[in-house]
């Protein structure tokens, strides 16, 4: 399942709802990505997400399909913000569940480093200099890149 | 052609512009060649695609290279470099 939401989130309530009826779930996977309050030694008193309607929505589907085609998964979640947020609050939450840990863990990080590189989302960070859009890292891209690397090696 | 085209963060900064329809002449056939026709369109279009190389694209919701051919689309976005999650 994957939301695209104005509105914060509740991480317990969303697990709850997940593993509601089931006892074929072994294990719980969640990454939650919150607002931090400095950046490059700046302060950030708010930070905007903008994103593409339509694109959005259609890229964490393709990224979560990818990641239930590659793991044993009994269940996912991707909720992802939108809007202006302040330091401390919620902006992700990817859940994921399986039946063993190793595939609750893999899928997550899966999903978080397509996430960060596919889906159309950008960030701008303000702060007492005024608005800065925040530049995309390379460490991103490596992250992306070592998944590619696994698929080929077992293949 | 017809196209609409959208336009996200800086790229979006820089045109002043969310959103917008044009008319394409034949010689655009990629997204390469819709930069180029797009920046010699006036000083804040010639700003926004200044690092063209940098841009990234999609073509109807789909993430495309700059030598992606535009014929049959739609709707086309320009972007920086997508840092969500």
């Amino acid at each position: 399942m994957i939301r695209i939401q104005q509105e914060d989130f509740d991480i317990g309530a969303e697990i709850s709802k997940l593993r509601s009826g089931r006892t074929d779930i072994g294990a719980i996977v969640t990454f939650t990505g919150t607002v931090r309050d400095t950046a490059q030694g700046e302060c950030i008193s708010e930070m905007t997400l903008e994103h593409y309607p339509g694109m959005t929505e259609k890229e964490l589907q393709r990224i979560e399909q990818q990641a239930t085609a590659r793991w044993p998964l009994q269940g996912s979640l991707i909720i992802h913000r939108y809007g202006t947020m302040k330091p401390g609050e919620n902006i992700v939450l990817v859940i994921t569940a399986s039946a063993h840990r190793q595939a609750a863990f893999e899928a997550a990080e899966f999903l978080m480093d397509y996430l960060k590189t596919k889906a159309p989302f950008w960030k701008k960070e303000d702060g007492p200099d005024g608005g800065t859009w925040v530049d995309a890292r390379d460490s991103d891209d490596d992250a992306l890149k070592r998944w590619e690397t696994r698929r080929k090696a077992a293949e | 052609m017809s196209v609409k085209l959208l336009y996200f963060a800086w790229v979006r900064e820089k045109t002043g512009l969310g959103e917008e329809t044009v008319d394409l002449p034949g010689s655009v056939q990629t997204v390469s060649d819709l930069m180029a026709w797009l920046k010699a369109r006036g000083p804040e279009y010639e700003a926004a695609f200044d690092k063209s190389d940098f841009i990234r694209a999609a073509i109807d919701h789909t993430h495309v290279t700059h030598s992606t051919s535009i014929d049959k689309a739609r709707e086309i976005a320009f972007f920086p470099p997508v840092t969500g999650g």
